[in-house]
Formats: C-alpha cells, structure tokens, sequence
C-alpha cells in the first residue's frame, strides 16, 4: 500500500527580550544557577506577575509577518502540572484566546516548487527551569534561571507531507524570528526547539491516521532524521496489522529512532483556567499598526529585490537571504564594490562561503568584513588583479595579513596588462618549447592551451588572461 | 453532577494529594454536593454571552523591559531544604 505521512510543528521560540515574560529577572543565557530566579520565577507566596510588554510586541510582529490575525483581546490561561522544574505547579500560557491566530508562510521546496502552510495559532508562554539528573548523590538538581523566559510557541496546521517539507517550514520560521530579531534562533542553546505531529494515511484516504509526537527535537538534521523514522516506524507497524498508539516520543538522535515517552492513558490532564493573576490583554489598532509600521523587509521581499536591483538569479537571491546576517553581509559587500552585486553574489556564495564552512565559524566572526571583502571586489573590478590571483588575496586577508590594498602591493600581485610585457614573457616561452611550437604548426591546435599555461606560470599568474590569450594568437598567426 | 471514588482518586493524585482510602466516601459526598450546588448555574441561559476571562472589567497593564531582579539566591535559597552548587536538589524525576 501506498501510504502519506501528515506532519504538524509546534515550534517554540525563546523570546529575545532582556526580563522575563512576568519579572524583573535578566534572561541572559549562562549564568550561575539560580541567580537570576526572583522570587515571581520561583512561584513564592504572595508574588504577582506583570507582563512584558515587549513580548507582546514580539508577538504581534511574528503575527503580522505571517499575515495572521493578531488578536485585540487575548488571554493567559494556567496549565496545571507538577514537575520540579515548574515550581508553580502550572505555567502560565495561553490556551483559548492566544495572541496570534489563522496565518500563512509559503516554503520553497528543492525542486523548485512552493507550498502554503497554514499557522493555527501563535501563543505566548512561560518557559520552564532546567532539570539536571546528573550525579548529586541519586538526587536532581533544579536550576530556575530558565523559568518564565518567554516563549512563543508557533503552531502549525498537519499541511507538510514529508520530512523535507517539515525541515523547510521550520527553516524558513527560523529564518523568519531573526529577520523579526524576535529570537536569536540558537539552537544549540535551546532558544529554537520543536516538537513533530507525525501521522501516516493511505494515499487518497481523508481523514488522518492517529498521530504520535516527537518532543523537544533541537536541530535541522534531527526533525528530518525523527520524522523520517517515525514515518518508516508507523508504517512498518500497520503493515504487519498493528495500529499506532497515540503518544509522546522522544527522539535519540545516537541511535536514530524515535521511542515511546508517555502514552494517551497516562498523559497529563492539565485542567486549562484562565489566570485570575493576570487580566486579559487588550491591543489597540494603533498598537498594531505601529508594530506594523516598524516591520523590517521580510526576507521573500528582499529576495525579490535582490532579483530587481542586482539582476540575481531567483535561487542565489534565496540562497543571500536565508538569514538576515547572510543578506545583509551581501549588500554591505555589495555596497562596498561600487554596486557590482553579481561579482559580490559569487564572491560571498563562493570563497567566502566556503571559508566559513571549513573554519566552522560564525558570519559574525568572520576575520574578512564585507568592507575587506567589497575592497578587494573594486580591484578585480577595475583590473588591478585577475579572479584567479583575487583567491590568493583573499587566503591572505582571510590569515589576517591586512587589507587587499597591501597585500596586492607587498605581495606584488598586480595584474600584468602591458601588452609589451606580456610579448616578451610570451616570445620567451615559445623560443623555450620549439618541440610545441612545431606540434602547434603541424596542426595540433590543443598546443595552444599549454603556451597560455607557460605564460601565466612564468608571470606567477599575473598576466592578463584575455591580453594573453590575444597577444597569443596574433604572434602564433604570424 | 455524582462522582464516584475512581474520579476522586484521579482528582487527588492530578493535585498530588494524598488521601487516606477511608475517607474516599466522605470526599465524594462532599465533592459531589459542591458540584450539585455549583450545578445550579447550568439553568441560566448563556447564549450571546461572553466567556468571563476575569471578573475584573479592567486590562493588563504591562511593565518595561528591563531587568530590575537583582541576584538574591543566597536568601531564596536559606529557606530551601536542600542545595547544592547552587542548585536546588529534589528527589530524582525521570519520566
């Protein structure tokens, strides 16, 4: 049988605010344990929360962006459950009238093709505190710093249909939160985390199969590797007459599978109430259209103007803008170069690129700036170096030998473009290779390929190559 | 609304409490009349009316961002039974 796997997201985004959703508490990632719990965090007696405004700021941002409605009243409601990482007993979140509601983001798949998917909802929520169960004497260590970061968690509708669909729409909210600047998006860090609904249906059925949930999947690589496992596992399983259990799993990305952490009968009844702490948030449409008004270019919009302004192809302005720190890099480079975006497109999708990859460094980190990199564009493009000797200038920016300026002059790396130069390098060369120069007469016409060679070795390089190639041909015809 | 023992069981272990099995039926009288009584609002017709999110006809007021906590562990934690490196230790949970 022919079967089709559903997959819906919940992502949950950390909030890129400096306090807490409802304290004074710095969020900053790393500090001593427990120094940043106040005593809101800590769910103390007697505290009440006061939200931030700012979150709410962030949340009508990502609303807006992904044409969602953005809701004039919303709500906080409790979700009651015990953990000792939750010391409330309930976190705060939102649950019938959430901040955003009903929108869309289109995903660009590798063959070329888009797809809508629909986003349900997007709420706000308090995060938990970190459990630690490792060595303390057979007891767990509980660190509250973490507890009431704010959170949005976006959720989507079942629209994916495969683990490569499901990795290009977490992509694209990724790169969406960070356009926003809503969210560092750090992943390693936890700031960016989902969790899959994951169901299989026989092709042309409509309704759905019953579905299980992957939990707290933190990278990439790892949603496409669960989902594409618990595809296979579902299926399997309803192939030799079994039936898939609705349930929670977690994903062991060492062993590559997914494995069952809870099932339905014992899950959590969390009895939702709205909070009595906190009354309901009212926006008003000034509000929203300031947040609105204040949006920056999104990154489909850049793309296209990438497109316009630099005559890019469609998929390099997509490749430019899948993160904002990319595309901004892009055109500070560009910009430096005197406006030559093609010649700055290929250079930073490239050499630069590519020296980022083997040094597995951060854009951020890179030891070449754009204003580096956009100077030596101007050489190339005024002649002063050959794209050939520019990789060379590069390598010695990139190991922090200066500015292209001097390492052209120290290096003596100039572009030869003499045409008498160029004439006595190349009379030299074919005085030295009588043995080519008689193969080349005799017709072998490839011969040509090796004088160009000779020449370029003999001036390191530096000559020319279209003054080479002509200088060449006029003095063989003679 | 009757409950019966199996729900005030699940009721009790939801909230963490732990009750001793001879009170159950005095738990499910009792719980049982405050639902009854409680009961009494489903006669009101409610149709057109808003759901009540809070009994105050009043909006959040919200607060800048800026951090205004300053470190107060080592007080947080005086009253803690049990601490170390900072951490405050609980008996060990792993689902």
């Amino acid at each position: 049988m022919e079967w089709e796997p559903v997959i819906g997201l919940e992502i949950h985004a950390q909030l890129a605010t400096s306090s807490k959703i409802f304290s004074g508490a710095s969020t900053a990632f790393g500090a001593q344990p427990n120094t940043q719990a106040c005593a809101v965090d800590l769910g103390l007696p007697g505290v009440l929360p006061v939200l931030n405004r700012e979150v709410i700021r962030m949340a009508a941002s990502f609303g807006l962006a992904t044409g969602s409605t953005v809701s004039k009243r919303s709500v906080f409601a409790r979700k009651n459950y015990f953990y000792p990482d939750l010391p409330k007993g309930y976190q705060i979140s939102q649950y019938e009238l959430p901040v955003v509601q009903d929108g869309e983001l289109t995903i660009e798949l590798e063959d070329g093709t888009s797809k809508r998917i629909g986003i349900t909802r997007a709420h706000l929520e308090e995060d938990a505190g970190k459990s630690l169960h490792e060595d303390f004497h057979g007891m767990t260590g509980i660190d509250l710093n973490r507890a009431g970061t704010p959170l949005l968690e976006i959720v989507s509708e079942p629209d994916m249909r495969s683990a490569k669909e499901a990795v290009a729409y977490m992509k694209m909210i990724h790169s969406l939160v960070r356009y926003l600047e809503i969210s560092d998006g750090n992943m390693q860090e936890g700031s960016f985390r989902c969790d899959a609904n994951v169901s299989v249906r026989p092709v042309g059925r409509e309704s759905f199969g019953t579905r299980a949930e992957i939990k707290n999947i933190n990278s990439f690589r790892f949603v496409e590797q669960a989902i594409n496992y618990e595809i296979e596992r579902q299926i399997l399983l309803l192939e030799s007459g079994g039936a898939v259990i609705q349930e929670t799993r977690l994903f062991d990305p060492d062993r590559h599978e997914t494995r069952s952490m809870r099932s339905k009968e014992e899950a959590n009844d969390y009895r939702y109430f709205p909070d009595p702490d906190l009354l309901p948030v009212v926006l008003d449409q000034e509000f929203i259209d300031g947040v609105a008004a204040a949006l920056p270019e999104l990154p489909a919009a850049r793309r296209q103007r990438f497109v316009d302004q630099y005559g890019l192809s469609d998929y390099d302005a997509g490749v430019l803008t899948a993160s904002r720190e990319f595309a901004e890099f892009f055109e500070a480079t560009a910009r430096e170069a005197g406006g030559n975006g093609k010649l700055a497109a290929n250079w930073v999708m490239g050499e630069f690129t590519a020296a980022l990859n083997k040094g597995g460094i951060d854009i951020a980190d890179s030891p070449v700036s754009s204003g580096d990199l956009g100077r030596m564009l101007l050489r190339i493009d005024d002649g002063t170096i050959s794209g050939k000797i520019a990789k060379q200038v590069f390598e010695a920016m990139w190991n922090g030998e200066g500015d292209a300026d001097r390492i052209i002059e120290e290096k003596g790396l100039k572009q030869i473009t003499d045409p008498a130069a160029i004439e006595a390098v190349i009379r030299e060369v074919l005085e030295n290779s009588p043995k080519q120069l008689e193969q080349y007469r005799g017709g072998q016409e490839k011969v040509f390929g090796y004088f160009v060679g000779q020449v370029m070795k003999a001036t390191k390089g530096k000559a020319n190559p279209g003054e080479v190639n002509a200088l060449l041909k006029k003095m063989l015809g003679s | 609304m009757e409950l019966d023992d199996a729900e005030v069981k699940k009721i009790a272990h939801l909230a963490r409490l732990g009750i001793d099995p001879a009170d159950i039926p005095e738990y499910v009288r009792n719980l049982t009349d405050i639902l009854s009584f409680v009961e009494q609002l489903n006669k009101v017709d409610t149709a057109g009316v808003p759901p009540l999110a809070h009994p105050l006809d009043a909006s959040q007021r919200l607060r800048a961002d800026v951090v205004t906590e300053t470190d107060q562990r080592a007080e947080f934690q005086s009253g803690a039974p049990l601490v170390e490196d900072g951490l405050y230790l609980v008996p060990k949970v792993i689902e």
